[in-house]
């Protein structure tokens, strides 16, 4: 990831802004020029709740280079309140109470290093609720 | 009236047992436990820092304050766990928070009592009548070189304190700091692990100032230690807050909300500010609490915080302290820490 896509996805990946479709009521999530629903280009800024369930996940057990120390970790998919979709690791337990359907909080956490100089890549991942 | 009001604390879900370090160096694990009086330690997941232990300590903090982050008008993160070197920790924080970008950002470094010069510092701004709201935090990856007595108490947590002057919880009575040049613990730069001057850290440097800086804050308030009904001293292991309280006149059941080090362990710049987070979990209007950090190098910071009425309305609006304590754990062997702490040589 260069440095200025990540800094392009800033509202996305730390704050979890979303665009609503003024028409239908679509959640982009990220944000579209034009609503794959609809076609109109009209959106509403909103920022989804940091909440969400999983809706399926998988466990990676052979990762590329940058990830190879966290293996095995879990990647989901994970539905918000509001109806966005996203994929995140899911962190902070055993991977055997990692369930479809149980309820997510998403947290701020570094999704990726540049080696030991490059730069510090934050975004959401999501924890079990408890 | 100034004071706090918001304020939250987080500490991630790893530990590590004080029995699981001394056995992997050939230390009698009850002695160094004994000699410690720490049991076990956070220890931060892979993708924790002091940047998103500061985040999510911020976000308690606002629920606990209600207020619009945009009003925010200075951001001060203190730690000597900042993940950059040149690129402050706050910047990050502000832009996941929604704080800005009209604020003031700055990292702060003291060793351990960087996170009560971010505090000492954004209460002043609002003292002054700066700014609306600032926001002072303490939160580390605490380093501690394998093999170093450090290593058994070195860990990770952090806590934030929103400063204002409306619906305040704990209004600043008073501050005191008393500050030295003693080399007691220290870190190059380019260094990994800091180095310490091993019994000099006791006597010369922690109760030194501690004790000056405690006594200070009571001439200068006219205050005894009958006075509190809590006080926390700065944690770099169970004794030595013990010590230091006795010497001042203080009470184990004053100490004891406070006194987090036994299942935490030092998280260096958010230690007493997390043992002030989980006294204000509990406090009661009109208490009066104390708090006095430590910062190797050296350095102490001493507060006098009065309790007010609005602290019962804003307690159970985050998560407490202790809960997150006695809560949810995952117990790491010596490798996984080693892992975690990013302590093994990998090829690139």
């Amino acid at each position: 990831m260069i440095v200025p896509k990540y800094t392009r996805e800033i509202p996305q990946r730390f704050r979890l802004e979303a665009e609503k479709c003024t028409k239908c009521g679509y959640i982009a999530f990220p944000p579209r020029l034009i609503c794959p629903e609809c076609g109109q280009k009209s959106f509403q800024m909103i920022q989804l709740q940091p909440e969400g369930k999983i809706l399926t996940y998988t466990i990676i057990h052979v990762a590329a280079d940058a990830f190879s120390t966290q293996t095995p970790f879990a990647v989901a998919i994970i539905e918000t309140k509001e109806g966005a979709r996203m994929t995140a690791q899911v962190v902070d337990c055993t991977l055997e109470k990692i369930e479809t359907g149980k309820d997510v909080k998403l947290m701020l956490r570094c999704i990726q290093r540049e080696g030991k100089a490059g730069i510090l890549q934050y975004g959401y991942k999501a924890i079990l609720s408890r | 009236m100034v004071g706090i009001v918001g304020y939250g604390s987080y500490i991630p879900v790893y530990r590590i047992k004080v029995e699981d370090i001394a056995s992997q160096w050939g230390m009698d694990p009850q002695a160094v436990k004994k000699g410690l009086l720490v049991n076990e330690k956070t220890v931060p997941a892979m993708d924790e820092d002091t940047i998103t232990i500061s985040v999510q300590a911020t976000k308690y903090a606002l629920q606990r304050a209600q207020i619009d982050p945009q009003e925010i008008g200075a951001v001060y993160i203190g730690s000597e766990s900042h993940p950059y070197a040149v690129k402050p920790s706050g910047t990050v924080l502000i832009d996941a928070i929604g704080i800005g970008p009209d604020v003031h950002v700055a990292d702060f470094e003291f060793a351990c009592k960087a996170g009560t010069e971010a505090m000492f510092v954004a209460y002043s701004h609002v003292k002054a009548g700066n700014m609306k709201y600032a926001l002072g935090i303490g939160a580390d990856t605490s380093q501690g070189a394998p093999g170093d007595a450090l290593e058994y108490t070195a860990s990770a947590g952090g806590s934030a304190f929103i400063m204002g002057s409306e619906k305040v919880i704990a209004e600043f009575e008073y501050t005191y700091s008393f500050t030295s040049d003693t080399g007691d613990f220290w870190r190059r730069e380019g260094m990994k692990y800091p180095k310490h001057g091993g019994r000099f850290t006791g006597e010369p440097a922690y109760f030194h100032h501690v004790i000056s800086s405690g006594k200070g804050i009571l001439e200068k308030s006219g205050l005894k230690a009958s006075d509190f009904a809590y006080a926390i001293f700065h944690m770099p292991n169970g004794k030595f807050p013990q010590k230091a309280g006795k010497i001042l006149g203080f009470g184990k059941e004053q100490l004891e909300p406070g006194w987090v080090v036994p299942w935490m362990g030092n998280t260096y710049s958010g230690s007493s500010p997390t043992g002030l987070s989980a006294t204000l979990d509990i406090a009661k209007p009109g208490d009066r609490i104390l708090l006095v950090s430590f910062g190797s190098g050296a350095g102490s910071d001493s507060f006098v915080f009065k309790v007010t009425d609005e602290i019962t309305s804003v307690q159970d609006r985050a998560p407490k302290f202790r809960e997150m304590l006695d809560g949810h754990k995952i117990y790491l062997n010596y490798g996984e820490y080693l892992k975690h702490y990013d302590k093994i040589h990998m090829n690139e």
